[in-house]
């Protein structure tokens, strides 16, 4: 589904990522981890189109299409989705509106009809069950005065009606408490699906424990330095960063 | 009769001229206001420049460096009612008044009076037929000093007149609609009053237009009387074209208990200069005084607002918001004054502005001047770029920048929008903005009349 190629990134002058491959298939679930300014969030922003780069060098593959050369709103349309790790507050717009532009234009891209205002309506009723998300907050404006909780739950359901091919949820659980995390991740859970992947960047293990990557990366100055199972992210949590740090200065 | 005024002192001249050649047919006129008094005054003071503070940001002199016509009779010109009212607000069921050239325009009668009192029509012709009303209400504002007021108050013979009687809901709005429409470039001057008497509530609508291609002078005076406990919402919607200078003085009073909400909307222009003037003059009165501007090209705006707090527990709260393009230029100040006696006032103001391109410019001055010691007041001004963080969470979503960048200044207006209050305008303004957002709206002659050509 995804193949990132010797990866580099820069952003004001100074290389981010220094050359990232990876590979996802469709119906796994990849975790990213790594302590502060590894570049994880970086990693997202490339994926995603976010005009924030003087450079970028590699491959991004999607579907088997050159993603780099796309708009970040083709991106979206080809099926990307990216969880913000901090959902923006847009005063004016209205979440309805919001919701039925997003899903008409991906529909449009893929030449579906629109969505009419009564099967949109049902759909969106479905949907808000997944994330156990208030009624009212869809008749507001787009995230305006949502506390932490309802942001994440808010992009969530967003996920859940644009349905991805592939999922970035980025520190989805920062912010949260335990109930709200519980239903974020079963959200997240029940909108997993054979033929989607999902890459979930966290820095502590509490997020995986709901949802369960397949593999667990390390990234470190701006490189994957250690990718496994799923116990990697048990190893990282009991040794802390320290233990990657050391083990890449030694490598040095 | 010609107006030349390549130099601002020719310029008053001419007007002097004008004046001194026509005063017999001024004196006839219904409307008495202290002509020979306001033309001095004019004469004295002349064209504001932007040495005066109050003028800073808008440099009148050049505009007035053309060639207008001035007529004081209404000229004859085939309008059909029916044809503007097919395309203006027509879910509104408004009762419609129009003013051309700035004189009252009507088929049948001049000015009616309706079953429940209410009177509506032609100034000049209420001041013939009710004098005593009109008497006890012409002379206020007379303190007001800026020379534009007393050029118009010098000159003007007609306007639209509304007066609403006590203990009426008014569950129609009513509509003006202010065109400008020549075959050759055009001075207009107009003076509007509005009554809303005792424990009324109403709800106007004034659209101001030019329908054909020359270029215009509007200065135009417009005075709003609210009395105690009345409740009177104005929605002002300004679409001329780019050759048009538009001024405008609205004067609004208000009584005890009253609320005022005053929504000047402009969509286009060539310069508008909008002289806002508010007076608490009764305890727990209110005043929502809000403005939206969508400048491009070479348009220029200047919104200048000034409330005045004279007695206690009034509340005023102006918010006025702008989206500037190309190399347009605008400018705000709300000035808020707060008198010794006015105690426990609550006056807000706020002024935000978009900027999409690095040509434009925008002045933007708040000021307060408080002599009450229990009072609650603040003032804000921002001006900034496109929210590039949101613009990306809704492209993140699939929407094209385009679409996007609609969005967000469409939601940016949106918090001007709301504040009117009945739904079909408030829809119907939605939807002209929004196609002002995507460049549909037509600014010129095709505009209503036209419109189905």
């Amino acid at each position: 589904m995804l193949k990132i190629k010797n990866l580099k990134a820069s952003i004001d002058g100074k290389l981010i990522l220094k050359g990232i491959n990876l590979e996802i298939n469709a119906g796994e679930v990849h975790a990213i981890m790594g302590p502060n300014g590894s570049g994880k969030i970086t990693l997202a922003s490339v994926i995603t189109g976010k005009n924030i780069f003087d450079e970028i060098e590699g491959e991004i593959i999607f579907k088997g299409k050159d993603l780099l050369s796309m708009s970040p709103e083709d991106r979206a349309k080809e099926g990307i989705f990216l969880s913000f790790q901090y959902p923006v507050e847009i005063p004016g717009v209205n979440m309805l509106n919001f919701l039925k532009t997003a899903i008409n234009e991906k529909r449009k891209y893929h030449n579906l009809e629109p969505l009419s205002g009564s099967d949109f309506m049902k759909i969106m009723r479905e949907k808000k069950q997944i994330v156990e998300i208030d009624s009212q907050l869809t008749n507001r404006a787009v995230n305006e005065g949502f506390s932490g909780g309802e942001k994440k739950k808010n992009e969530i359901f967003q996920m859940a009606m644009l349905e991805p091919d592939l999922a970035i949820l980025d520190e989805t659980d920062s912010g949260l408490d335990i109930d709200a995390l519980r239903i974020v991740a079963n959200g997240v859970n029940k909108l997993k699906r054979p033929e989607n992947s999902i890459i979930v960047i966290t820095h502590y293990q509490r997020l995986l424990d709901y949802i369960i990557p397949d593999f667990v990366h390390i990234l470190y100055d701006g490189r994957i330095v250690k990718s496994s199972g799923k116990e990697l992210a048990l190893e990282l949590e009991e040794k802390g960063y320290d233990w990657i740090k050391n083990e890449q200065t030694e490598n040095e | 009769m010609d107006v030349s005024a390549i130099k601002p002192n020719i310029f008053v001249e001419a007007m002097s001229n004008i004046f001194a050649s026509n005063i017999e047919k001024l004196n006839n006129n219904s409307l008495k206001p202290d002509r020979k008094y306001f033309i001095e005054l004019f004469k004295n003071k002349g064209i504001p420049d932007t040495k005066n503070e109050e003028y800073k940001y808008t440099n009148l002199i050049t505009v007035l460096n053309n060639n207008y016509n001035y007529n004081l009779n209404p000229q004859k010109r085939n309008l059909k009612i029916n044809d503007i009212f097919k395309c203006d607000v027509p879910e509104l069921n408004a009762d419609i008044l129009i003013l051309l050239n700035g004189h009252y325009y009507s088929e049948k009668e001049i000015i009616k009076e309706k079953a429940n009192g209410i009177i509506i029509g032609s100034l000049s012709a209420a001041a013939n037929k009710y004098p005593n009303i009109i008497n006890k209400y012409l002379n206020q504002n007379q303190n007001n000093t800026d020379s534009l007021v007393a050029l118009n108050k010098a000159f003007s013979t007609d306007g639209i007149f509304i007066y609403i009687p006590e203990n009426i809901t008014l569950t129609q709005p009513i509509q003006i609609i202010n065109i400008a429409m020549a075959d050759e470039d055009l001075m207009i001057q107009h003076r509007n009053m509005i009554i809303i008497d005792k424990n009324s509530k109403a709800e106007i609508i004034i659209c101001d237009h030019t329908l054909s291609p020359k270029k215009f002078l509007t200065n135009q005076v417009l005075e709003i009387f609210a009395a105690e406990n009345s409740q009177l919402s104005v929605t002002r919607l300004q679409n001329e074209h780019l050759g048009a200078v538009q001024i405008s003085h609205s004067f609004i009073s208000q009584g005890k208990s009253s609320k005022v909400t005053f929504n000047n909307i402009t969509l286009h222009g060539g310069l508008v200069r909008n002289n806002i003037f508010v007076s608490l003059d009764g305890e727990n009165s209110e005043n929502y005084t809000n403005g939206l501007y969508f400048l491009d090209k070479g348009q220029h705006v200047d919104n200048y607002v000034f409330v005045e707090h004279k007695k206690p527990y009034c509340t005023s709260n102006q918010l006025f918001k702008g989206i500037l393009d190309d190399y347009s230029t605008g400018a705000f100040t709300g000035k808020i004054l707060v008198y010794r006696d006015a105690q426990k006032t609550l006056a807000y103001q706020s002024n935000k502005n978009i900027l999409l391109s690095d040509d434009t410019k925008i002045d933007s001055r708040p000021q307060l001047e408080i002599y009450a010691d229990d009072v609650k007041c603040s003032h804000g001004s921002a001006v900034g770029q496109m929210d590039e963080n949101a613009m990306f969470y809704l492209q993140s979503r699939g929407i094209s920048q385009k679409e996007a960048r609609f969005m967000l200044l469409s939601g940016f207006s949106n918090e001007v929008i709301k504040q009117i209050e009945a739904e079909p305008l408030r829809l119907r303004v939605n939807d002209l903005i929004e196609k002002r957002l995507r460049g549909e709206l037509s600014r010129c002659n095709n505009c209503e009349i036209n419109c189905n050509d």
